[in-house]
C-alpha cells in the first residue's frame, strides 16, 4: 500500500469517525419523529437532538458539592470510549487501516469501560436515584454481555476472527447464506442492543419515571455541557449498535475500496438499511409495552439462550466437513 | 400361517366385541371363550412350528424363541380369563366399578393380549415397538380402573415412565434401522427381523452398540430393571389383581424378550471389535442392579402385591444377567425361568387377590392366618411362594441351579453374590408370609368364593417342569438356545 | 460447510434450529395457552423439515409423512389440548417454575451432550443432512427434561410429545423416514396416547383438584396406606 493511499485511509478513517458522531444525534432524533408519527401525534423535528446539545453545550455546568473528581470526569471518559468503541466498526468501508485494532472483544471493553464510569458517575453525588440507576445499570449489563460475548464468538467462529473489517468482508465474499447460527446470533445480539441502549421494553429513554428508569436516572445530576456529552454518548452508542447489526450481518453495500463512487454507495447502503432498522424498531417501541424491571433477566437470559443456540448451531450444523 | 393369524387377530376381534357387547355377565364369559380360543390356536400353531419349522409370512415370524412364548402367553392369559370372571364380577357388586368401566376392562384386557401377541409374532422390529407401545397403552386405564387417587397417580406414573422409556426404544430402532441402511440392505427388508438377522454381521458396531444402549434402556424400563423400575411397583399394587397376574407374567417377558430379539443383532455386529460381548455385560450390570436392588426392597414392603411386584423385578434382573451371561447353560436357563416364573407369578398374584378379598386389604399386616379361614388359598400362597423362593422341587429351583452353574463357568466369583441374593429374597418372603398364612385370623375373617383351579394348575406345572422337561419343551427350548447363543445344550 | 450446499439445505438446517428453539421456548414457559401453541410451531416446523428432506432426497413417502405429522402434531393434538384446557377452564394458568435459569442451562448442557451422542453417527454418514441427528437428540433430551423438571401435567404432556417430534426427525433425518408400516403405527400410537392423555387430565383433576403432579405424592416407597 502506498503512502498516498495509507494517508488518504487515515483521512478517511478520522471523517468516518466525524461521520459517526454527527449522525448519531440525527438517528435517535429520527426515531423519536417516527415513534411520534407512529403513535399519531405531530412530534418533535428529527433535527431536535442537535438544537438540545446545542442549548445544552452553551449552559452552565452546576456540579453538586458532594462531587468528587470522578463526576467532573465522567462525561468526557464515557463520551471518549464509547467514541472510540465506534472507532472500530467499519461503517463505509472494510479497507480502512484502522481495520487492524478494530476488533470485537476491544469494542465491548470501550463500551464496558464506559459504562463503568456511567454506574460510578451515578453513584458519586450520594443522591438515591443515581445509586438505584447505577445499580440496575450493572444488574442489566451483568447479563447482556455474556450474551453479547456469546453472540461475537459465533460470529468470530464463523469467520475465523473477531477483527469486525474481517469478519464483514467474510461475509460479503460467502454470499447470502442462510445460516441458523447467524440469526440466533442477530436475534440474540438484538436484544442485547435493546436493552443497552436503554430502549423499550428494558427501559424507556423518553420518560423520567422514578421507579422504571435506568440510565435517565444515573444522568440526573448532570447539566449543562457534561450532560450534553451524556446525551452524545448514549446517542453514539445507539448508532454504533445499529451500525453493528447492519455492517456485520447484512454487510452488502459496504465499499472495499476508496473510488469515492464506492464510498459513496456504501453511505447510501448504511443510511438504507438504518432507515430500516430504524422503522422495525420504532414499530416494535409501539408495540411493545416496558416490561416490570424485574422480568429484564428473563429477557436477557433469553438472548444469552439465542446467543449460545447460535454458537451451538454453528456447532452442530455447520461445522462439519 | 392360518392358526398363527387366528392366535393373533381372536383378541383384535375380542376389543371390538367387548366394546360393544352390554352385558356383564356375558363379557366375562366371551372373554373367556376368547382366550379359550387363540390358546387353542396358538397350541396348534406350536405344533405346526415343532413339526414344519419356523413360519415367515405376511410379516410374522415364528421359530423356536417366540413359539413357546407365545403358547406361554395365551395360556397365562387363559387361566387368568377364568380367575378374572367370578373375581371382576365381585369387585362389581362390591360397587368399585360400573357397567361401562367393566366393559372397558375387558375390551383392554383383550386389547392388551392383542398388542403383545402382535408383538411376540411380528417380524417387523418398528411394528415390534408400536406393539409394547399399544402394550402400555392399553393397561394404563386399566391400571387405573378403580379411579382412586392412587391409583390415577400409579397409572399416570406408569404412563409417563413407560412412555419416556419406550421412546428411547424407538430411537434405539431408528439407529438400528439406520445400522442396516449403511450396510446396504435391500431397501424391501426395510426393518424385518429375518432379513436384518443374517446381514447383521455387516452392521457398523458403532451404531449397533449406541443402539443397544437405547434398546435396553428403553425396553428394560418396560422390563422393570432398576433404576427405571418405579413405575411397576405402584402399577402392580393399585391396579386390579388379573391386570397385576398379567403385568407380572407376560407383559415383562415381551419387554425382555425384545432386548433379547436386539441383542442377538447387536452380538453379530459386534463380533469382530474389540468388545464383542459389550452388549451382554449391559445386561448383566442392569440384571444383578435389579437383582439385588429388589432382593432388598422386598423386606421393607408392607403392601402385598407391592411385595410379589419387587419379587418380579428381582427375577427380571436375574434373567436380564442370565441373557447377558450369554452361551448356551446360561441362555437355556434364562429361557426355562421366563417360563416357570411366568406361570408361578401370575399363580402368585391371583392367589393374592383371592387373600386380599379375605383380609379386605392389602397391608401385609392386616392379612392374617389365611390357612385357617381358607386352607386352599393359604396353601396356594405357602407353595406359590416356596417356588418363587427357589425351593426344589419346584421348576424355579432348576433354572436358578442351571443360571448358577453357568455363572460359575464363566464367572465364578458372582456366584456369591447371586446365592446371597437369593438367600437375602428368600428371607425377605418368608418374612412376610409366616404371619400371613398362619398367624392368627381376626374376629370375623370368612372364606370367599375362589377359583383356586387355575392357581393348582400352573403350580403343577411349575412343579412337573421342576421334576421332568418333557422331551419336546426340551426340544424347543434347544432350538431357542440355539438360535440365540449359537449352539445347544442338548 | 454451510456455504457448499443449495439454498434447499440451508433451509433444512435452518429450520431444524429452529425446532431446538422451540423445545427451549416449550421447557420454560410458564403459561399454558402459549406453551401449546409453541408445540404447534414444532409440529409444523418438523413437518416442514420432512417435506424439505423430501424434496432434497426425492423420496415421495417422505411427503406423505410430513402430512401426517402437520395434521396430527401441527393441528390435531394442538386442538384437543386447547379444548382440554378450556373445559378443565386453565386457560389463565401460569406455572411456577421454581429455577427457570437451571432449566434452560441444564437444557444446554443437553443440547452439548446429544451433540457428543451423534457423533460417531455423523461420521458415518456421506448425507448433507446427517448433522441434524444431533439435533433429534437432543429434542429427544430436552423433552425428557421438560418431564422430569416441570411438576404441570399439561406441561409434561407436550414434553412427551416433543419427544415424539424429536424422534421423527432422527428418523427422517438419518434414514429418510422409517417403513411405511412403522410410520403408520407410531402415529396412531401418538394419537391414541393423546387421547389417553386427555382423559387422564380429567381422572387427575378430579382425584386431587389439581394438574400439579407434586400433589400426587400418595404412592412412596414404604408409605402405603
Amino acid at each position: 500500500m502506498s503512502t498516498l493511499s495509507n494517508f488518504s485511509g487515515w483521512l478517511l478513517a478520522l471523517f468516518q469517525l466525524a461521520l459517526f458522531a454527527m449522525a448519531a444525534p440525527l438517528l435517535a432524533g429520527w426515531i423519536k419523529w417516527l415513534k411520534a408519527r407512529l403513535q399519531n401525534r405531530r412530534g418533535s423535528s428529527p433535527l431536535q437532538p442537535y438544537r438540545d446539545l446545542h442549548k445544552l453545550f452553551g449552559k452552565e455546568v452546576l456540579v453538586a458539592e458532594t462531587a468528587s473528581a470522578v463526576f467532573r470526569a465522567a462525561p468526557y471518559i464515557v463520551f471518549g470510549a464509547t467514541l472510540l468503541a465506534a472507532a472500530s466498526l467499519p461503517l463505509l468501508t472494510v479497507k480502512l487501516p484502522t481495520a487492524a485494532i478494530a476488533d470485537m472483544i476491544v469494542m465491548v471493553g470501550f463500551l464496558a469501560l464506559a459504562r463503568f464510569f456511567l454506574a460510578l458517575a451515578g453513584m458519586d453525588t450520594g443522591s438515591a436515584f443515581g445509586g438505584m440507576g447505577a445499580s440496575r445499570e450493572m444488574l442489566v449489563s451483568a447479563l447482556a454481555e455474556p450474551a453479547m460475548l456469546m453472540a461475537i464468538f459465533t460470529l468470530a467462529m464463523s469467520a475465523h476472527s473477531t477483527n469486525l473489517s474481517s469478519i464483514s468482508s467474510w461475509v460479503l465474499n460467502e454470499g447470502a447464506i442462510l445460516r441458523p447460527s447467524f440469526m440466533f446470533a442477530l436475534l440474540g445480539l438484538a436484544l442485547v442492543a435493546v436493552a443497552e441502549t436503554g430502549r423499550i421494553p428494558v427501559d424507556n429513554p423518553d420518560t423520567h419515571l422514578e421507579l422504571t428508569m435506568i440510565h435517565e436516572a444515573m444522568i440526573l445530576e448532570y447539566s449543562g455541557r457534561h450532560l450534553a456529552l451524556m446525551e452524545w454518548a448514549a446517542q453514539l452508542k445507539l448508532l454504533l449498535y445499529g451500525v453493528l447489526v447492519v455492517n456485520v450481518f447484512f454487510p452488502w453495500g459496504i465499499a472495499e475500496s476508496f473510488a469515492p463512487g464506492a464510498l459513496a454507495l456504501g453511505l447510501a447502503a448504511l443510511t438504507a438499511k438504518l432507515l430500516l432498522l430504524s422503522m422495525i424498531l420504532a414499530v416494535s417501541e409501539t408495540v411493545l409495552a416496558k416490561m416490570r424491571l424485574f422480568r429484564a433477566p428473563q429477557f436477557l437470559n433469553l438472548a444469552f439462550l439465542l446467543a449460545v443456540l447460535g454458537l451451538l448451531s454453528f456447532v452442530i450444523l455447520e461445522s462439519g466437513t | 400361517m392360518t392358526a398363527l393369524l387366528l392366535t393373533v387377530f381372536t383378541p383384535a376381534l375380542g376389543i371390538l366385541l367387548l366394546a360393544l357387547l352390554p352385558g356383564l355377565r356375558l363379557s366375562g364369559w366371551v372373554n373367556l371363550a376368547l382366550s379359550a380360543f387363540s390358546l387353542g390356536a396358538s397350541l396348534v400353531m406350536a405344533v405346526q412350528v415343532l413339526e414344519a419349522g419356523p413360519i415367515t409370512a405376511h410379516g410374522f415370524h415364528v421359530d423356536a424363541f417366540n413359539v413357546y412364548l407365545l403358547a406361554l402367553t395365551t395360556f397365562v392369559a387363559f387361566t387368568t380369563a377364568i380367575f378374572s370372571r367370578p373375581y371382576m364380577e365381585a369387585v362389581c357388586h362390591q360397587g368399585r366399578l360400573d357397567k361401562g368401566r367393566m366393559r372397558l376392562y375387558h375390551a383392554s384386557y383383550q386389547g392388551f393380549m392383542f398388542t403383545m401377541l402382535l408383538a411376540l409374532s411380528t417380524d417387523n422390529l418398528g411394528v415390534l415397538w408400536v406393539a409394547v407401545e399399544g402394550a402400555t397403552l392399553t393397561t394404563v386405564l386399566l391400571v387405573s380402573l378403580y379411579r382412586t387417587p392412587s391409583a390415577v397417580e400409579a397409572a399416570w406414573k406408569y404412563f409417563i415412565l413407560c412412555g419416556v422409556g419406550i421412546a428411547l426404544a424407538l430411537f434405539g430402532t431408528v439407529l438400528v434401522y439406520f445400522a442396516a441402511q449403511q450396510a446396504q440392505v435391500p431397501a424391501e427388508a426395510g426393518l424385518t427381523w429375518s432379513a436384518l438377522h443374517p446381514l447383521s454381521g455387516r452392521f457398523n458396531a458403532v451404531a449397533m452398540g449406541l443402539a443397544f444402549v437405547f434398546l435396553l434402556v428403553g425396553y428394560g424400563t418396560k422390563a422393570g430393571l432398576v433404576p427405571m423400575h418405579f413405575w411397576l411397583p405402584d402399577a402392580h399394587s393399585e391396579g386390579p389383581t388379573p391386570v397385576s397376574a398379567v403385568l407380572s407374567g407376560l407383559l415383562l417377558n415381551v419387554a425382555l424378550y425384545a432386548v433379547v430379539r436386539f441383542k442377538m443383532l447387536a452380538d453379530n455386529a459386534l463380533l469382530n471389535t474389540g468388545h464383542p460381548h459389550a452388549a451382554g455385560y449391559l445386561m448383566m450390570g442392569f440384571g444383578l442392579v435389579s437383582f439385588t436392588v429388589a432382593g432388598l426392597s422386598l423386606h421393607r414392603q408392607r403392601d402385598i402385591k407391592r411385595m410379589f411386584s419387587y419379587s418380579s423385578i428381582e427375577h427380571m434382573g436375574l434373567m436380564t444377567f442370565a441373557f447377558g451371561v450369554g452361551g448356551p447353560l446360561a441362555t437355556f436357563a434364562a429361557l426355562l425361568h421366563m417360563l416357570v416364573h411366568s406361570l408361578t407369578k401370575s399363580a402368585i398374584f391371583i392367589t393374592v387377590g383371592h387373600a386380599s378379598h379375605i383380609a379386605n386389604t392389602q397391608v401385609i399386616d392386616h392379612i392374617r392366618g389365611l390357612i385357617r379361614t381358607q386352607p386352599a388359598v393359604g396353601w396356594g400362597l405357602l407353595l406359590g411362594v416356596a417356588a418363587i423362593a427357589g425351593f426344589p422341587p419346584f421348576g424355579i429351583f432348576t433354572s436358578e441351579f442351571l443360571i448358577l452353574t453357568a455363572t460359575m463357568q464363566s464367572w465364578p466369583w458372582l456366584t456369591t453374590l447371586l446365592l446371597v441374593g437369593l438367600v437375602v429374597a428368600f428371607a425377605g418372603l418368608f418374612r412376610h408370609l409366616q404371619p400371613m398364612v398362619y398367624g392368627s385370623a381376626p374376629e370375623g375373617q370368612k372364606a370367599v368364593g375362589a377359583n383356586m383351579i387355575p392357581v393348582a394348575v400352573h403350580l403343577g406345572l411349575v412343579l412337573w417342569l421342576g421334576i421332568a422337561i418333557p422331551a419336546a419343551l426340551a426340544h424347543w427350548l434347544d432350538e431357542a438356545t440355539r438360535l440365540i447363543a449359537g449352539s445347544g445344550l442338548l | 460447510m454451510i456455504g457448499q450446499l443449495d439454498l434447499l439445505h440451508q433451509a433444512i438446517f435452518v429450520l431444524a434450529a429452529l425446532v431446538v428453539f422451540s423445545s427451549f421456548f416449550l421447557l420454560s414457559h410458564s403459561r399454558l395457552t402459549s406453551a401449546i401453541h409453541g408445540f404447534a410451531f414444532q409440529g409444523m416446523l418438523v413437518a416442514a423439515v420432512a417435506a424439505l428432506m423430501a424434496r432434497a432426497g426425492g423420496n415421495p413417502h417422505l411427503y406423505l409423512s410430513a402430512l401426517l405429522t402437520f395434521t396430527l402434531k401441527g393441528l390435531l393434538i394442538p386442538w384437543m389440548l386447547h379444548r382440554l384446557v378450556r373445559r378443565l377452564d386453565m386457560e389463565r394458568e401460569v406455572e411456577n417454575i421454581a429455577h427457570p435459569v437451571v432449566l434452560v442451562l441444564v437444557g444446554m448442557a443437553l443440547v452439548v451432550f446429544s451433540y457428543w451422542v451423534a457423533l460417531p453417527i455423523e461420521r458415518m454418514q456421506a448425507t448433507e443432512t446427517r448433522n441434524i441427528v444431533a439435533v433429534s437428540v437432543a429434542v429427544v433430551l430436552l423433552g425428557m427434561w421438560m418431564l422430569i423438571a416441570r411438576r404441570q401435567v399439561v406441561a409434561q404432556v407436550l414434553g412427551f410429545m416433543s419427544m415424539e417430534n424429536g424422534l421423527f426427525l432422527a428418523a427422517v433425518s438419518s434414514t429418510q423416514g422409517m417403513p411405511l408400516v412403522v410410520e403408520l403405527g407410531v402415529a396412531f400410537d401418538v394419537l391414541v396416547a393423546a387421547v389417553l392423555f386427555g382423559v387422564f387430565f380429567f381422572h387427575i383433576k378430579e382425584s386431587i383438584d389439581s394438574l400439579d403432579v407434586d400433589r400426587l405424592n400418595r404412592l412412596t416407597e414404604g408409605k402405603e396406606a
